[in-house]
């Protein structure tokens, strides 16, 4: 498991490199916004703290390192989020069927009653 | 200008209401038992306003905090954050997916009323149950995977921060020394109040101190602070095979909220200058 982990680990480094994670960040934004994303504040300052971060004199930059931490971080917010809810529609959306619904289901029909069930009004 | 609003829906309770003002401020109260709030706003936008303090704009209204205090927040990439929540809200408004809003909402209301050293002694008494120090005895399988993928992280921790902190298969945990314990006290008092909001959501989230302070010190990424909180799940997801709407379900909301949570803590806790260097010929 600690040899898997390791190749996991290169795969990941490999995987959120920092042009995948803006190219990510991107699409979520995209998907979020529609076609207009690139006027959205999350867009101008996104690609703001890229550029910025771009070039650095040092060898191993401290902010450089901490930024792209947290545009990972934001990458996966905003996916995890959108995952989330994409399986909650899918699973947990529907809420409860009427009544007359599920006696339909086992071929069944509600009783009406002419004048409507005492306390109905 | 009253029919337009009244529209709303009665899920919105207004207490202050000026027609023909310019800004129109109404109480967002929505700890209301509103099944699902309708989407009242077209246009999110940000301002900032007195003190340097930022403010969400729904349309022309100024967000407001259940407790109906003012939604201000420290920086701009907070502001954009959470605007950024708001703004991708469809018909109607889901709670459960802001989580930057709601992280914010609880610095700002408190309304647990916790100050900073109930706080750190709460953080500080998660440490005698972390996850990561609450070892099985068997199966072997599950036992070596602990060691295998906890341990580097504990060793992590201890180096980082020059204490001990060990691990036990015991029902009552391991024995935290108080040098560890002040070690990390004083650590965590340099935190300001909303990065500690933020740190002891995260601690909630993950069930561990010790995942939380290597992802907060940016030694683990969020998905990989998660897969080890969820350690003994993945085994048994393994084993036994995966179940969508339970195991995926849980480990995207995991996710979400520990991003969120981290983000939090990073941006309430940074302040940021830029300084260019000009190239010398």
């Amino acid at each position: 498991m600690g040899a898997a982990r390791s190749q996991h680990r290169a795969e990941m480094a490999a995987l959120t490199s920092p042009l995948r994670v803006c190219r990510g960040i991107l699409k979520e934004l995209r998907a979020i916004q529609g076609p207009s994303y690139r006027q959205s504040l999350a867009y101008a300052y996104v690609m703001d703290q890229y550029r910025k971060n771009k070039v650095t004199g040092e060898r191993y930059c401290r902010a450089q390192q901490e930024a792209h931490h947290a545009s990972h971080t934001y990458l996966c917010l905003l996916a995890s989020t959108r995952n989330h809810l994409a399986l909650h529609n899918l699973y947990h959306g529907k809420g409860e069927r009427r009544p007359e619904e599920v006696a339909g289901l086992v071929g069944l029909r509600l009783p009406t009653q002419p004048g409507g069930k005492g306390w109905e009004k | 200008m009253f029919r337009s609003i009244v529209r709303l829906g009665n899920a919105l309770s207004l207490s202050k209401v000026c027609p023909g003002r310019q800004h129109q401020r109404c109480a967002l109260k929505y700890s209301t038992a509103a099944a699902e709030r309708k989407k009242f706003y077209e246009d999110v936008s940000i301002s900032q306003g007195e003190g340097g303090l930022f403010e969400i704009n729904l349309d022309r209204r100024k967000l407001k905090t259940p407790g109906g205090k003012l939604f201000t927040v420290p920086n701009e990439a907070l502001a954009i954050a959470v605007a950024t929540e708001w703004d991708a809200q469809r018909e109607t408004l889901k709670f459960y997916t802001m989580h930057m809003t709601t992280l914010c909402n609880t610095a700002l209301d408190n309304p647990t009323q916790r100050d900073k050293d109930q706080m750190i002694n709460a953080a500080l008494k998660f440490l005698e149950t972390d996850t990561v120090c609450y070892r099985v005895d068997e199966p072997h399988a599950l036992v070596e995977l602990q060691k295998n993928e906890w341990d580097p992280v504990l060793h992590w921790i201890e180096n980082r921060y020059n204490v001990t902190i060990g691990s036990s298969s015991s029902i009552l945990g391991p024995e935290i020394p108080e040098a560890t314990k002040d070690t990390f006290r004083q650590h965590l008092t340099s935190y300001n109040f909303w990065s500690l909001t933020g740190l002891e959501y995260v601690i909630t989230q993950l069930k561990s101190v010790v995942l939380s302070l290597g992802m907060i010190d940016r030694h683990l990424s969020v998905e990989q602070a998660v897969l080890l909180s969820r350690l003994e799940e993945e085994y048994q997801i393994r084993r036994w095979g995966n179940v969508e709407w339970a195991h995926d379900y849980d480990m995207y909301e995991l996710r979400a909220r520990t991003a969120a949570g981290a983000l939090f803590v990073h941006l309430s806790s940074e302040s940021s200058t830029v300084k260019r260097k000009l190239l010398q010929d």
